[in-house]
Order: structure tokens, then sequence, then C-alpha cells
């Protein structure tokens, strides 16, 4: 009786955890707006925010937006991830895509505080990371996380 | 725009394998481990036995290549429709492997006389194993970036 109670218990945690995981992929979280204006106005902008060129991601950068992600070998949802943010940047001229092996960008893993595979950050057109899609990511979380692209201020690049 | 030289992109992935098939092995899985759970002392130990063999099986091989996936071939996949997308054989490898350990671990400390060793490794590779086969979920895949860090920091 006690072995059965244990494995529902075990059975009981897992499902939990599945829950919670599924519930979580392909979440956006925005970088703290406040945090973005206060490096935009900043006199030693662009250094006191996070930015990354198109050197550093390997490509040039998108007029609205970059999808920079880190994917893993060993990481099945980073394949859906990939031919979804694919085929949105075939879609729209004015988005990019890259995507970087975590084993070979381990200094943006560390940068960006990189937890799992894939983690998508948004860049905005000047290459700052605006926000992050954390896991799988279908084609509805990543139209919602342009959607939430923070107006461009003035000091911008055209 | 796409940058195709990454490593992480499908274009150098070797030959697709059906998605269904390590979900369904993982099932096979659960259900083993359960009744380690529920066998008395020296069965347990048995068939825990055969879980680390099945494991040691599907890292060497692919999953694919463990007995599990030979049931899936034969007797669940010709009841249903082909599959819609194919996936990379590395990701179900790789875990695996990591139920290998997990597993493995237990076995021995078990072979070593540490009897709640086989009830603890089969609850920890129950949980993975159940995970991956009701919500697709890899746990061994979530934390590989977790395991590279830490690898890095430590060279």
């Amino acid at each position: 009786m006690t072995r059965l109670l244990l494995i529902a218990a075990v059975l009981a945690v897992a499902t939990a955890i599945g829950l919670w995981w599924r519930a979580r992929n392909g979440r956006y979280t925005a970088v703290d707006p406040t945090v973005l204006a206060a490096a935009d106005a900043a006199p030693d902008f662009p250094a006191a925010t996070e930015q990354l060129g198109p050197d550093e991601i390997g490509a040039p950068l998108g007029s609205r937006a970059t999808f920079v992600q880190l994917s893993s070998e060993v990481c099945a949802p980073c394949r859906r991830t990939h031919a979804v943010l694919e085929t949105l940047v075939a879609e729209h001229d004015d988005l990019a895509h890259v995507d970087l092996d975590v084993t070979e960008h381990l200094d943006l893993v560390r940068r960006f505080h990189v937890l799992r595979t894939p983690t998508t950050l948004l860049l905005d057109p000047r290459g700052v990371v605006v926000g992050r899609l954390s896991g799988g990511t279908d084609r509805h979380h990543a139209l919602a996380a342009l959607d939430r692209l923070p107006v461009t201020s003035p000091r911008s690049t055209p | 725009m796409s940058n195709p030289q990454s490593a992480a992109a499908p274009a150098d992935a070797p030959a697709g394998i059906d998605p269904r098939g390590p979900r369904v092995g993982a099932g096979i899985t659960a259900v083993l481990l359960i009744v380690v759970l529920l066998l008395p002392s020296p069965a347990s130990v048995v068939v825990l036995a055969v879980v680390v063999a099945s494991f040691a099986l599907g890292a060497v091989r692919g999953v694919g290549g463990t007995w599990q996936g030979a049931v899936y071939r034969r007797l669940v996949r010709p009841r249903l429709a082909a599959p819609t997308e194919l996936e990379d054989p590395r990701p179900p490898r790789f875990a695996q492997l990591v139920g290998l350990v997990i597993t493995g671990l237990g076995l021995l400390l078990a072979l070593f006389g540490v009897a709640w060793a086989v009830p603890v490794a089969a609850a920890l590779a129950l949980v993975a194993a159940f995970l991956n086969a009701v919500f697709g979920l890899c746990l061994g895949c979530e934390m590989y970036l977790l395991g590279v860090r830490l690898r890095s920091r430590a060279a």
C-alpha cells in the first residue's frame, strides 16, 4: 500500500513539473522598460545597455527586430523553434533570425544568463536586447513577442 | 535571413526518426520502473538491471536500437499514420545516456549493499520517463546547458 502511494506521489510530482514546463514554454519576458529607458538616456549609450552587433551574431540585424536563438545539439524543441522562426522571417523582410549553438557561444550564454535551450533573445533595430523567449516557441509566441517590441527611441538608427 | 553555419541547424543533422518512437519507449520504461518500485528486494534489482541494460543499448545505438524501439516499430507504428515530422535522433539518444547514469548508479549502489538506492533511482528515472512519454519533455536535455556551463567553468 505504501508503495502504491509512493508511486502515486512520484507521478503527481512529475505531472506538476510537466504542466508547469508546458505553460512556461515560449513565454516572452520583456526587459523592464524603465531599465531600457535609463540605459537609453545614459551618456555612455550603448555601453550602458545590453546590445549585440552583427559581428557578434554573425549576421546583419533586421530593420524591425532580430531573433537570436541559442540552441543545443540535444534539444528537440530547438529544431521546431528554428523552423517556426525561419518561416516567420521568410515572410517579413524587416525581421532576421540567427540560430547559434550554445557550446560555441558560451560568452553569450554567460552574459545573458541563459539556463535552457532554446532561449531566443529579441533585439530591436539597434541590436539592443529588449526581451527573451524561453523554451520551445511557436508562431503565436513569436508574434506576441513582436507585438510587445518597444517603440524605438529617437536615438535609434534609421 | 538565416544562418546555416550553426551546428544546431538541421542542415548537418543525421537522418530524422519518428518522434513518437522515443515517447512510446519511455512509456514502456516507465511501466518497468513502476514494477521495480512494486517488487520486493531481489526481484526489483533484477528488473532495474533490465532497465539499465536497455538504457545502455539506447545510449550506444540510439533509441531505434533498443528493444523498446523494436516494439514500437513492430507493434505500434503499423497502426499509426505516417509521422507528420521527423526528429533529430541525438536528443533522445542523450536522454538514454542520462537514464543510464541515473539507473546505473542506483544498480551499482544496490550491488554494494545500499538497498535504498534502488527505489530512489527508480523514482527519479520514473519522473523523467513519465515526463518524456506524457509531455514530450526531455528532462536531461533541459539540463544539458547547465552541465555545459558547469564543465566550462571547471575547465
